[in-house]
This record gives structure tokens, C-alpha cells and sequence, in this order.
């Protein structure tokens, strides 16, 4: 399967659960409280249709396990533990059963493979203490290659159902794959699922390149890249990873690109005579817009998702902070305030934070703060990290660590908002820069 | 996936060709500036005698210049290369010079190409201002992407956070 070639997902609300079944039982975690006690959920062998079924239907169910266990939020019920494993799809549920191995949620799933290799999954979610389903029941489809896809989207309904939150397991990460010791690395642009699974290569290794960020559609990618000798950034096409220079202004470097919300303007930063300022430009074509003029550096810009303010960083002060200006330029407002130097802002999809990398006392953290200032909160701390991007539901975020040493490597991390869950992502080799893709349709 | 990837690589060496053209205008290395230094070493022995060779500038009077710690103004130390590097240009006048900033790993990416930036233009300005010609030198930033050190103490870093001026044959940019 291939990020271009998205499959058609056909999302159907069949039913299945009956008339009056669409309430929202008691069953909820609030994901903002500082520490929970995980929710134990029961995932039933899914059943297979079809013999050809059988793989892709405990291959699917280990998906939805592992996206739920990987939030920190829930805890699988092991199936060893299950009194009556088999749980068919279309038998009533037994929850006495359920509620004596303290299962709390119940996921159930039918799965056939028809003609051509198409994959029918159905999808049940119960409320085991109520007694009652958890929201309607879901059909989905797609081509056999697709199965991960389909098992993020299971995922990504009981996530929302039970938190009530946005999911975010069906999604991608762009970043740059590392190769290499420290003083000859090799980076080249990569992509994966959110989970690590499934990396594609978008460029070899020829040219440094640096900070791939998506489109809000997750079709096209901004990065900066050395293949002129200069950093120039460039726009990508992740389906057929055709790329064209975007900012090619004589004499002049530019990198720190962004989309905005629109998906056509795009805000960075360009070094004329040894001064870096913030611009925008369109990705259609045209020229340049300026929107600061100061001796100081000003870079690593981003929008907020509503399009009207940009966050960056800015030394004018003496030292790295954080400030907030209108789209277009103007004054800009000073929001960061504690000890020591603040860069790479990033607004949160959903508008109430800005995520932030941290310098003091020797030491690295990755942040969030409400996008006035108020509120900040260290949520990791190491020798040297930085650049966190927000996972579409604005509750995660996913950023670089770097060992330190002759021997030091990147690699990619998560965490929650409230500094719960940090954890590696899997990649192949070294990783960093790392950016969510929205939520695939 | 696999028609993806093969796409995307022949679509990849058909650009990595055309780039080849670069180093015949820029002179070998200029992608990859950090490299550049150890080479230039290894011809010492041979060509350094030679004051009009590439390898007399690199090695004779030094091609690098180091920085304080998120700074950009010259030291005295730095000057007195850069005079000497400003004469030597001013006598060999076939080459142009592409001038790198780099920075230490102590810093966000983005900050640290700005950075950069502004220790290549340094260096620019103080060339210019010993005479020679603007549009003979160029500048790029790698930021804390290529250090030449690798451990994790000032010892490196101080080596990491430098200007390099690197030779090209050749005119005008």
C-alpha cells in the first residue's frame, strides 16, 4: 500500500447495533487528568468469514490492541484470560462474563475477504458495565494491503468513543532518516505510519535535507534541502514524490517552512546577509511576503490553525523566546518567560497550546504552554531534544532525542500532553524532525 | 510499495546526475562542506609548499576561524586569519570562495542555521572590507549539521563553531 495510493475507506454506519443504542454509556476516560489507572479493555478474536480471512483477522485485532495499549490509557485483557475466547460477532454478549475478568470495554470484530481481495471488517464496541453498546456499530472496507489502515481506524472509534476525543492512530509521520556518524551523517526523507510501520524512502541520501513538514491534506510535503549547495526549500508531492524549488531567491538561504491551514500559504525563514527574518509565499507561485524586518534572527515559524497568528522565535531579546504576531505581520507579542532560551513553536491543531523546545541549565525539554504563555509545562527533559510535532488530536506530541557522545544517534519519541506515556518510536535507523500528518480521510 | 520506492529512486538518480554538473562550477565538496577540511589536510604534505595553491591557504595560513558561543563578532585570533585569508585572495585572483557558518549541537536546528548564517556573513563582511570583491565569495549555513568533532564537550564544540572559507576555481559566482 502506498500513502498516494489511499484507499477509498468506505465508511459505513450500518446499524448494527440496533435503534436507541447510539448513547454514550458512563464509560469515559478524561485524558487531561495528571495520572489514570489504565482501562481494562477486552479485544475478542476477531472472526474470520472466510478461511482467507483468519490472518488478517487476528493480524487486525492485534492492531486495535496495540494502538489502545500504546496510549497509555487502556490495558489489554490477554485472550488466555477470556472465558468464552470465541465471542461471535453476531451472538449476544455474554457481559456477566466480561464483567468477571473485569473487562471494562469490549471490542468485537467480523472480518471477510471477498472477491478480488477486498476485506469487509465489522466492529462492535460495548460498554460492559452499562450493558450496552458503545455507539453504533461500524463496517469498513478495503484491499487486503490496507488491513493496518482499517485496524487504526477500529482503534481510532474506540479511542474517540471512550475519551471522547479525537483519534490519531490512523495517520503519518514524515521525517528524516539518519544514517552515519555524527560528523558524516546521511539524512534522507522518510515516511511511516504514526506507529512506525510501513516506511517508504521520498529521497535518497545525495543531499542533506532538514524538517520535512506535511500539507493539512497529507498530500504534499515542505522540506528544506542542500541539492543546489544552499538550503533552498522545496515542495514535494508524496505520491509520486516530484518536488519543485519554492524558494529561490538569489543570494539568499531559506528552511523552517510550514503550511498554513489553507494549505497554499506557506510561512518560513530566509538569510539575507547574514540576517534571518519570516516570510510567506504562496505555493502556487508569486513572490515573497516579508513580514519582520529586525537585525535579530527570527525563525522556526507556525500557524495557528485558524490562520490568523504566527508563532516564532526570536533573539531580539538577547536570547531565544517565543512570540506571537497577526498573519500578516506587525508587533509581535512576547510569550515566553521562564528561565532560559525557548525555539520551535508549534501551534496545536486544535488552538489551545503551542508545543515548545527548551533550553536551561544545561538541559533539553520538550513543553507546552497556552498559546498567551501561561501555563507552562516541561513534559520531557534530556541532554538534547527538540522539535515536537502534534499528533492531529492535539494530545500527543512526537519529537527528536539525541544521544549524546561520539556515539550519539536520533531517534524518535511520544508523549502525552500531561507528560505521561514517553516512549520510543520505532525506525529503521537514526530519525529526527519528525511531523504528523492530519488524520487520513 | 515496492513500484512506489523503484519510482522514487529512478526519479532520484535521474536528479543526482543533473547535480553532478554543480561541482564543476562550485569545485568538488561545496555540497558537503564539512568534509572538506580533512582532504585539504591530506594534500599538505605535497602542495602546501606552493603560496599560490589552495592547499598553502587551507593549511599555511588556515581556512577556518572559531566563535564564542551563540556569537558572530570576530575575534582577534579570527581577524588575523581572515586578513591573511583576504591577502591571499587578493593575489589569487582565479579563485572564488564559498564561506560555511557552522554551529555546535547545543541548539534547535532552525536557530543554529541562522546561526550560521550570521558567522558566514561575519566573515564575508571582514574579507569585503580587506578588499576583496563581494562577488566573489558566497556564503552557506550548515548549522549544527556537519560538526567535525563528535564528542559531547566543549572541547568539540569550540572546534564545531567555526567559519570555513572554501577555494574555488574559478570567477565570479
Amino acid at each position: 500500500m502506498t500513502f498516494a495510493r489511499i484507499l477509498a475507506l468506505a465508511c459505513l454506519c450500518v446499524g448494527l447495533a440496533g435503534p436507541g443504542s447510539a448513547q454514550t454509556g458512563p464509560l469515559r476516560i478524561e485524558i487531561t487528568e495528571g495520572v489514570i489507572e489504565p482501562l481494562p479493555v477486552a479485544v475478542a478474536a476477531f472472526t474470520a468469514q472466510t478461511p482467507a480471512a483468519a490472518q488478517i483477522a487476528r493480524d487486525l485485532a492485534q492492531v486495535v490492541s496495540e494502538d489502545l495499549v500504546g496510549t497509555g490509557l487502556f490495558r489489554a485483557i490477554p485472550q488466555s484470560a477470556f472465558i468464552d475466547g470465541s465471542a461471535p460477532f453476531d451472538a449476544p454478549v455474554r457481559y456477566s462474563d466480561w464483567k468477571a475478568i473485569n473487562a471494562q470495554a469490549l471490542v468485537t470484530g467480523e472480518v471477510a475477504v471477498g472477491q478480488g481481495g477486498r476485506v469487509t471488517v465489522k466492529f462492535r464496541l460495548f460498554d460492559i458495565y452499562a450493558e450496552s453498546p458503545l455507539g453504533d456499530g461500524l463496517q469498513l472496507g478495503g484491499s487486503t494491503n490496507s488491513w493496518r489502515r482499517i485496524g487504526h481506524k477500529l482503534a481510532d472509534q474506540v479511542y474517540a468513543r471512550i475519551t471522547g476525543e479525537g483519534g490519531y492512530f490512523d495517520s503519518r509521520v514524515v521525517f528524516v532518516a539518519e544514517d552515519g556518524p555524527k560528523n558524516a551523517r546521511l539524512k534522507r526523507l522518510a515516511v511511516m505510519d504514526y506507529d512506525g510501520a510501513n516506511v517508504a524512502y521520498l529521497t535518497d541520501s545525495t543531499s542533506l535535507v532538514l524538517a520535512p513538514r506535511f500539507s493539512p491534506l497529507g498530500d504534499q510535503v515542505l522540506y528544506t534541502s542542500y541539492e543546489s549547495g544552499f538550503p533552498k526549500i522545496y515542495v514535494m508531492d508524496v505520491g509520486n514524490v516530484q518536488r519543485r524549488v519554492l524558494s529561490d531567491q538569489p543570494g539568499t538561504m531559506s528552511f523552517a517552512p510550514r503550511f498554513g491551514p489553507d494549505g497554499q500559504r506557506v510561512v518560513y525563514s530566509l538569510s539575507q546577509g547574514g540576517n534571518t527574518d519570516i516570510y510567506t509565499l504562496d505555493v502556487r507561485g508569486g513572490g515573497a511576503t516579508r513580514l519582520t524586518s529586525a537585525p535579530s534572527i527570527e525563525t522556526a515559524p507556525s500557524f495557528s490553525p485558524d490562520g490568523r497568528s504566527i508563532v516564532f522565535e526570536s533573539d531580539r531579546s538577547g536570547s531565544q523566546q517565543l512570540y506571537v504576531m497577526p498573519e500578516s505581520g506587525g508587533e509581535p507579542r512576547r510569550i515566553s518567560f521562564g528561565p532560559g532560551r525557548y525555539g520551535t513553536p508549534v501551534w496545536s491543531p486544535r488552538g489551545d497550546l503551542i508545543a515548545f523546545t527548551k533550553q536551561n541549565a544545561g538541559r533539553f525539554h520538550i513543553g507546552v504552554m497556552r498559546v498567551d504563555g501561561s501555563e507552562e509545562r516541561l513534559l520531557t527533559a534530556s541532554a538534547l531534544e527538540e522539535g515536537p510535532t502534534w499528533a492531529p488530536n492535539g494530545r500527543v506530541l512526537m519529537f527528536t532525542r539525541e544521544s549524546t557522545g561520539a556515539a550519539g544517534a536520533s531517534a524518535l519519541y511520544s508523549v502525552d500532553i500531561s507528560g505521561r506515556n514517553l516512549k520510543r518510536v520505532p525506525t529503521p535507523g537514526g530519525a529526527s524532525d519528525p511531523a504528523w500528518s492530519p488524520l487520513l480521510p | 510499495m515496492t513500484g512506489f520506492t523503484v519510482k522514487a529512486i529512478v526519479l532520484l538518480a535521474v536528479v543526482g546526475l543533473s547535480a553532478c554538473t554543480d561541482p564543476g562550477r562550485f569545485g568538488a565538496g561545496g555540497r558537503d562542506g564539512g568534509g572538506i577540511g580533512g582532504t585539504a589536510q591530506a594534500g599538505f604534505d605535497g602542495a602546501a609548499a606552493d603560496p599560490a595553491s589552495p592547499a598553502y591557504f587551507q593549511a599555511a595560513i588556515g581556512d577556518r576561524v572559531l566563535f564564542e558561543v551563540d556569537q558572530s563578532t570576530l575575534t582577534f585570533a579570527a581577524q588575523t586569519t581572515l586578513a591573511q585569508q583576504a591577502g591571499w585572495l587578493q593575489v589569487n585572483t582565479a579563485y572564488t570562495a564559498i564561506i560555511e557558518g557552522h554551529a555546535d549541537e547545543q541548539g534547535t536546528r532552525e536557530y543554529n542555521l541562522a546561526l550560521g548564517a550570521r558567522r558566514a556573513n561575519a566573515v564575508q563582511e571582514y574579507l569585503v572590507s580587506q578588499g576583496i570583491a563581494g562577488d566573489r565569495l558566497r556564503t552557506v549555513t550548515y548549522g549544527k549539521e556537519r560538526p567535525i568533532e563528535i564528542c559531547s564537550d566543549e572541547t568539540c564544540y569550540t572546534q564545531n563553531r567555526r567559519s570555513v572559507t572554501v577555494l574555488r576555481a574559478g570567477a565570479g559566482f
